[in-house]
């Protein structure tokens, strides 16, 4: 693994929806290792960024390099199988598989088991399904989660499935796990084993962007942050010089010159 | 005589027991142990085995056919699991599939060709089965991934519209392809078309083997059997299995599975591609039992019946589809045997016909299902923990 190269690089991102400019600009870069924050008041294109980076929208201009390879037109399974892991911000797990499933699915590409080996279950097949099955449950005990493993997704708790979202976006074993609002409608105590949770995470070596409402949890949580406004980056940086900004400031209180 | 309706209920209902026995032998594994379940599948295998012999002495001669023709159905209800239970792609156009395999059959196992080609064949094409079989699959195959490829970004009510004009163009074009080659023979349909035979024993005559003499539709009903068994074991692996779940993943959340990294563009046309594989293959065991294929036979009804199957048993639930395939398949034969008999021993004459009963009764059972067993007769595994989860949540 090379340092010094980051490991999320994108320049001059732009995103147009028809007339709509979502985005305009955008240049920022994720190095290794750290917990990257996006934060900006609603509609400031948060979640359109995160969709392009993830490979759910194309961008329509600007270029896009993960882990030192630029690319350009790209689907999310590509981007998936890049390392890029994602979960969402209004949770889309699989609703009536169980929770143990759902993560086995995250593990899905990086395991080869075709038609063939489905049906005649050979040796090769059987001992990829058992590794995927350990792993899976080695990912529900990582997020705390083992207890409901045989419990549809649909029935678990609103913390359990964010926490059943990450571990199935980390059974994918990415380079960059991104999480769009992870705390939204968390309680104070579920937001503290959450923090705990995404620190571990960092730990183990899994580089992190955050898309949060909740600054608190962002200035407490990021090495550095971003700040998007009306589709542009207004701010960049450590989390007290971006608080201490004065655009960041305009953007959220309102007022300035207008 | 006016007994007999009744009777034949019951007796179909055995049968749906039995066939959904023959599935749950692994759920009693957990139930009975290990010792017991072995038992309870010889015990199974045995009254399949015998289940022609039963039906000849309790029902009559015709009803093998009629139990034939169900096996026909629950092999194409499960190759239709795939695609709607499974990976979630509605296809009211399934049948085009079967349409395909009897076809392929029809073609490469009958003197039709030599009308069209009289150089090339002036004998018509006579491969053997064990030929034609896999042909007609992989045939059938290609019109899925053929099928599949446009329709990847449509679902639900928009896929179900374009897969069935797919149906129907199969059909049309069967119906006239008799011109300017004569590929198909048109509505007249292809017929002499050569039996099935196995390891040189033709399933067209009565054989004689150990002393019992098995007619030819018995002889199929074993055919059938073994290939309902294999097409119920090829499910069964496939649910279970990396492209299983993330088949079920693409029904559950499309665009949640892409993120994960699965491939959806190419797993629909993988799963599009299997249920027509099946579909295909029964439709070449259609063709070779019957004879004779004609364009009549592959009508929107049919895709529509098979779907039903799927549904009223329980989407995505092997043990469901099966037993919807029995029931459904049955069903006409059973009102056929039952109705007019009833109604001459009441009034003396036939006052409705059973082939309208049928569709009456058909749509009530769909309607009251719909009400009261929305996931089907037996609800899917998941569905079914699902009911008991909330049984859980309820009692505290």
């Amino acid at each position: 693994m090379n340092n010094a190269t980051p490991l999320l690089q994108l320049s001059s991102i732009g995103k147009q929806f028809g007339g709509l400019s979502a985005l305009s600009d955008v240049s920022l870069h994720i190095r290794r290792g750290e917990i990257y924050g996006l934060i900006g008041p609603n509609g400031a294109g948060k979640t359109t960024l995160f969709n392009v980076i993830t490979g759910l929208y194309q961008p329509s201009a600007g270029e896009f390099h993960f882990d030192g390879k630029s690319y350009q037109v790209c689907k999310p399974h590509v981007l998936a199988k890049a390392g890029i892991a994602r979960t969402f911000q209004n949770i889309r797990l699989f609703a009536n598989l169980t929770a143990l499933e759902n993560v086995m699915i995250g593990r899905h590409v990086r395991t080869r088991a075709g038609v063939l080996g489905a049906l005649l279950r050979d040796r090769a097949t059987r001992n990829e399904e058992r590794a995927i099955t350990e792993r899976a449950r080695e990912l529900l005990r990582y997020a705390g989660i083992e207890k409901p493993a045989q419990t549809l997704a649909k029935h678990l708790s609103y913390g359990e499935q964010r926490r059943l979202e990450i571990a199935r976006a980390l059974a994918t074993d990415p380079l960059l796990l991104a999480l769009d609002e992870p705390a939204a409608g968390m309680n104070a105590t579920e937001t503290a084993s959450l923090k705990t949770l995404l620190q571990t995470i960092r730990a183990s070596g899994i580089t992190v962007l955050l898309i949060e409402h909740d600054v608190k949890l962002i200035m407490g949580l990021c090495d550095r942050v971003a700040v998007l406004d009306y589709g542009r980056k207004i701010a960049e940086g450590v989390p007290e010089e971006v608080r201490k900004d004065p655009a960041v400031i305009a953007a959220y209180l309102g007022g300035g010159d207008d | 005589m006016s007994h007999r309706p009744l009777c034949g209920s019951l007796r179909f209902g055995l049968l749906a027991t039995l066939l959904r026995g023959f599935y749950s032998v692994k759920a009693l594994e957990f139930v009975s142990g290990k010792h017991n379940a072995r038992w309870a599948f010889w015990l199974l295998l045995a009254a399949l085995l015998l289940l022609p012999f039963f039906t000849d002495a309790l029902l009559g001669r015709g009803w093998v056919r009629i139990v034939d023709f169900a096996m026909l159905y629950i092999m194409l209800a499960l190759g239709l699991n795939i695609v709607v239970g499974f990976a979630g792609l509605l296809d009211l156009g399934y049948i085009a599939f079967f349409a395909v395999g009897a076809y392929c059959y029809a073609l490469a196992g009958s003197p039709h060709l030599a009308l069209a080609f009289p150089m090339a064949f002036p004998d018509g094409v006579h491969l053997s089965f064990w030929m034609i079989l896999p042909l007609a699959a992989l045939l059938a195959g290609g019109f899925g991934v053929l099928l599949g490829a446009p329709t990847l970004r449509l679902r639900g009510d928009y896929l179900a519209i374009v897969t069935l004009g797919f149906g129907e163009i199969i059909r049309i074009f069967l119906n006239n392809l008799n011109a300017p080659v004569n590929l198909t023979n048109g509505p007249q349909g292809i017929s002499r078309i050569d039996p099935v035979s196995v390891a040189d024993v033709r399933l067209s005559v009565t054989q004689e083997i150990f002393g019992i003499s098995l007619p030819s539709v018995h002889l199929y009903f074993y055919l059938f059997l073994a290939f309902t068994a294999l097409v119920i074991f090829a499910s069964q692996r496939l649910e279970r299995s990396r492209i299983g779940r993330a088949w079920m993943a693409i029904r559950e959340d499309e665009i949640a599975a892409s993120a994960m990294g699965i491939n959806t563009r190419n797993l629909k046309l993988l799963a599009f591609a299997m249920g027509a594989m099946f579909g295909g293959a029964s439709g070449a065991l259609f063709a070779g039992f019957q004879g004779f294929v004609s364009p009549e036979s592959f009508s929107l009804m049919e895709s529509i019946m098979v779907l039903c199957m799927v549904v009223l048993g329980g989407m995505g639930n092997i043990a469901g589809v099966i037993l919807g395939g029995v029931l459904l398949a049955v069903l006409p034969e059973v009102l056929r045997h039952g109705v007019v008999p009833l109604q001459q021993a009441l009034f003396g004459k036939t006052i409705v016909d059973p082939e309208s009963l049928r569709m009456l009764l058909f749509g009530g059972a769909l309607i009251v299902m719909m009400l009261y067993r929305p996931a089907g007769l037996l609800p899917s595994r998941v569905r079914r923990r699902e009911l008991d989860t909330d049984e859980i949540v309820e009692t505290v």
